[in-house]
């Protein structure tokens, strides 16, 4: 649990200074998100006169529930204490949750911006989670169970191979990942203008405390997919239940590595391409959709599919 | 002695309802009525309990009343209990509710004789044990909550709410009619006992099918049958909604229940597919239905339509998975329709009521015109959360649970054999995982646009009223405790911790699969515990706000935010400004919504004008046809009205002959 909460940050950074560097520039260090934080903990914070209790409890809820989902993702060995607690589908639903209260914080205040946030993000969730729901279909019925834990064993242990399902899976969750974490081509994280905000629309009243405890939230988000990625579809170097120490720090070693390695391509895709039209990203998530259907469909007809 | 219990609290009920019509004038009415309604409710359910956790041996008891030939066969199953837990704690909250709210009402002598035969009718279906009472108490049922319905009837739209009600009724019994006509058999035998016993040819055993999709499906409210329901379920007074939308809808289940897996016997391959192709199609166009509505009360019914859309597709799952013997993943789908019975009694009971405290305290139902209500109705909005969450199917409230259970049976299901249900099961799925996303994104919208923002009006500065608390709370603490169901699958574990769960499946005659001995099969593995998430994000949100506040800054300084102008006390953020991607992405296909903007000539100072037309599919391909054929019809043979009396003379003269020779051709 706290390896995600101080790797987090560090992601962030490291995907920004990548981004900057791609772009000739040379960018913040990525140690920097650790100093914004500890500069936003310390500032006052500014509430609106229309602002209610859910406004200042909903940044809590927030981090709570992504913190927990992200604590349920393998990262360098299998057999979590607690896995059997949650599987695949609570997580994805754990994650709904958080954006659920986000969006209801962003409602709050009653300015244009918090209301337009809220629904493009519920817009996207509502394409967004049943593709994400249809590619853990997808692993499920491989792997034959639902708890993460399990499946992660599977594709490290089984003769899985190269399947047509398993790759459509691994696309659909890029696109679901792109969708969530607010990246290009879907959202622009850096800036604050209304015409390419979703996430940013919907936090733009918050400040201070609150605010750091949302970024902090943001940045686990971004990290609970990469895991998510890589402990499924790149899980090689992952210490097993039972190993000794040398096991553990070998994985330890691999998962740095394996985000480092998403980062960067994160990076790479993000300064590639152009940030699509609001109303594209239905088209988008749809595809999503489509093909984590269809890599379903392929396993309910076939299994050596 | 329970079933004779219950029976002689049916008859308290009707009893009360009977003081009420002479008493309702009085002031002290309205308590005794609601009072005695709550005790009694309270004690059905402590016996239906006691029965579920008890023996689960059926009881029947015999009444010589009704038919002469046939008598009156009522019976207590384990079915029948779950449902009179769900139906009476249903019945026991309202009640709770309308201690206070039904002091505002202004004519309690239209609404209090009418709510114990309601629920003494609901009751009575759960318990009836042959053809003829069933239906009987069916009616009475129906026609009860029609009263309801009509209670405000000066308004234009509940009257035509009242109509359409009638009418859909009357074709839902006539459907559930012809069903058991069928599975009687020409000799008549109408007791459920004889109709267990009794075998039915397949093509009888389709029809019946069809026709108790119908009947049932009506009054649940399946697409394309439920269009009675937005209608009628807001037009009735808050706490009656509550019980129709909740309980009323989850009876109609029962008795397809009961026709479906318990009359009807081995079930053919394609019936699964039917009712699974029927339930997903529900649950998408009910919550998309429920994204364009701005009145609160339709919103909550079209989402009634969407989770009676999921209830169907577990039971879809349930007969599929019979038909192929299949009966632990039987078991597991069952179970996950009951307990999403369950859980939605609960949570569509407290969004009523909450919506039943906003209309008291402002007086409005449509959200366009509410805002801002946290602040005034701290309470009502916490509890209307609460539900909004619960609904959403978010973790760690009940409703992720039986979603959960849900998906883990699609998850099963690639066994199945037959090609139509692999293509349709995962094609269910996807559309299930939809509905439950949009019905998030359903109430984001209306919980912040009701709730949060600023006020939109001058009604929306309502206060809270306190004595409508107490019914809210109880549902909301229902919601909460409901994580504590913990399921797990596979490896000879129970697969729900909650009484309900081991329901013993029918007709599984040797089998007894109590659910501890399935998981031997090498299904899933996977497990989930609400309690303990909530445990966890708990403790992670409290220890981050105490490590917060000690490092972080002191105070939080009010007032210092958006200087927001005074003279300014619209919120620009209307409801139609709230969706309008949602509005493009799916209502264009569906709804074939159209905007239009009507922009005034430059140097004209009026405001511009956005609108938005959206059509129902469902009522101008399905009855918009069939009234305007009706009408045709009926006014063709109008001319029948004005004939002279030689005319009519001769009509009858001309209808005996006709009779007198088709008997003379019969023989």
């Amino acid at each position: 649990m706290l390896l995600t909460l101080l790797l987090a940050p560090l992601l962030t950074g490291f995907v920004r200074t990548i981004k900057a560097r791609l772009l000739r520039r040379r960018g913040p260090t990525p140690l920097q998100p650790y100093r914004d934080l500890l500069k936003l903990l310390r500032k006052d914070v500014v509430l609106a006169d229309s602002a209610s209790w859910l406004f200042r409890v909903a940044p809590y809820l927030i981090f709570a529930a992504i913190w927990v989902a992200a604590s349920l993702v393998p990262t360098f060995a299998s057999g979590l204490p607690f896995s059997w607690t949650a599987d695949l589908i609570a997580i994805v639903a754990l994650l709904g949750t958080a954006r659920f209260f986000l969006a209801l914080a962003g409602l709050d205040v009653g300015t244009s911006f918090g209301g337009i946030g809220a629904s493009r993000e519920m817009m996207i969730a509502s394409l967004a989670e049943p593709a994400m729901l249809m590619m853990v279909f997808t692993l499920s019925l491989l792997a034959g169970t639902t708890e993460l834990s399990a499946v992660a064993r599977f594709m490290l242990n089984a003769d899985v191979g190269l399947r047509v399902s398993l790759a459509l899976a691994l696309l659909a969750l890029v696109m679901v990942a792109i969708a969530e974490n607010a990246r290009i081509p879907v959202d622009n994280p850096a800036t604050h203008l209304e015409l390419t905000m979703v996430h940013e629309a919907m936090v733009l009243e918050y400040s201070g405390r609150h605010l750091a405890l949302i970024e902090l939230a943001a940045s686990l988000k971004l990290l609970l997919y990469l895991s998510l990625t890589a402990c499924i579809f790149a899980p090689w170097g992952m210490a097993t239940a039972g190993a000794g120490f040398v096991d553990y720090l070998v994985g330890v070693v691999a998962y740095l590595a394996k985000l480092a390695a998403g980062g960067l391509l994160l990076a790479l895709f993000e300064t590639s391409i152009a940030k699509m039209r609001v109303f594209q990203v239905g088209e988008f998530l749809g595809a999503a959709l489509m093909l984590g259907l269809l890599g379903t469909l392929l396993l309910f007809v076939s299994r050596s599919l | 002695m329970p079933l004779s219990l219950s029976l002689g609290l049916a008859m308290a009920l009707l009893a009360v309802g009977l003081h009420a019509i002479a008493a309702s004038r009085r002031a002290s009415c309205t308590r005794q009525v609601y009072g005695v309604s709550l005790a009694v409710c309270i004690i059905l359910l402590g016996m239906a309990l006691a029965h579920l956790l008890g023996g689960r041996t059926p009881i029947t008891l015999t009444l010589p009343i009704g038919l002469p030939w046939l008598g009156a066969h009522f019976r207590l199953d384990a079915l029948s209990a779950f449902f009179l837990i769900v139906v009476n704690l249903g019945g026991a909250v309202a009640s709770l509710f309308a201690l206070g709210y039904g002091q505002h009402e202004q004519a309690p002598e239209r609404v209090l004789p009418f709510y114990p035969a309601f629920l003494a009718g609901m009751n009575l279906v759960l318990l009836a044990d042959d053809a003829f009472t069933f239906l009987f108490v069916w009616e009475f049922m129906s026609l009860s909550s029609w009263v309801l319905v009509m209670a405000h009837h000066r308004e234009p739209a509940n009257a035509r709410a009242g109509y359409l009600y009638l009418v859909m009724a009357c074709f839902g019994t006539l459907a559930l009619l012809l069903a058991f006509g069928l599975l009687a058999g020409p000799n008549g035998g109408y007791d459920f006992a004889a109709i267990r016993a009794a075998q039915v040819t397949p093509g009888a055993a389709a029809l019946v099918l069809a026709l108790a999709l119908a009947g049932a499906g009506s009054k649940a409210g399946l697409v394309p049958l439920h269009v009675w329901l937005p209608l009628a379920h807001p037009a009735a007074p808050s706490h009656v909604s509550a019980l129709m939308s909740g309980v009323m809808t989850k009876v109609a289940v029962y008795g397809f229940i009961r026709i479906a897996f318990d009359l009807l016997g081995e079930p053919a391959w394609w019936w699964g597919g039917l009712v699974l192709a029927l339930g997903g199609i529900t649950a998408v166009l009910g919550v998309l239905y429920a994204l364009m509505q701005h009145d609160l009360k339709r919103l909550l019914a079209y989402h009634t339509v969407e989770n009676i859309g999921i209830i169907f597709i577990g039971l879809g799952l349930a007969l599929a998975f019979q038909t192929n013997h299949m009966y632990a993943n039987a078991a597991l789908a069952l179970t996950a329709a009951l307990f999403h019975i369950l859980n939605h009694s609960l949570f569509k009971s407290l969004l009523f009521l909450g919506t039943g405290a906003v209309l008291t305290a402002t007086g409005e139902r449509d959200m366009e015109r509410l805002g801002g209500l946290i602040h005034p109705m701290p309470w009502t909005a916490l509890a209307f959360l609460i539900g909004a969450a619960a609904i959403s199917a978010l973790p760690p409230l009940n409703g992720f649970v039986s979603e959960w259970l849900t998906f883990q049976a699609i998850l099963a299901s690639p066994e199945l054999p037959q090609w139509l249900l692999k293509f349709l099961v995962p094609a269910v799925g996807a559309l299930l995982a939809l509905s439950a996303a949009l019905a998030a994104t359903c109430f984001v919208k209306a919980f912040g646009i009701t709730f949060l923002g600023r006020p939109r009006s001058p009604a929306a500065a309502g206060r809270e009223n306190r004595s409508l608390f107490a019914g809210r709370v109880v549902c909301s603490s229902r919601a909460l405790p409901a994580s504590r169901h913990s399921a797990r699958l596979g490896g000879g574990q129970p697969v729900a911790g909650g009484e309900h769960a081991q329901w013993q499946h029918p007709t599984d005659g040797a089998e007894q699969s109590t659910l501890v001995d399935a998981g031997a099969g090498g299904g899933c593995q996977s497990s989930y515990n609400g309690l303990l998430v909530l445990l966890f994000m708990a403790f992670s949100g409290i220890v981050a706000a105490l490590l917060i506040h000690r490092f972080a800054s002191a105070v939080a300084v009010p007032g210092l935010g958006l200087r927001l102008s005074r003279s300014q006390p619209r919120d620009p953020v209307h409801r139609r400004q709230l969706c309008p991607t949602d509005r493009r992405v799916f209502g264009s296909v569906v709804f074939q919504a159209r905007e239009r903007v009507f922009m005034p000539p430059p140097g004209d100072s009026r405001a511009a004008r956005l609108e938005v037309e959206l059509r129902d599919p469902v009522w101008e391909r399905g009855y918009a046809p069939i009234v305007a054929a009706v009408v045709a019809l009926s006014s063709r043979f109008n001319a029948f009205q004005y004939l002279t009396i030689r005319r009519y003379l001769s009509l009858v003269f001309g209808a005996l002959v006709l009779l007198l020779l088709g008997m003379v051709l019969w023989r």
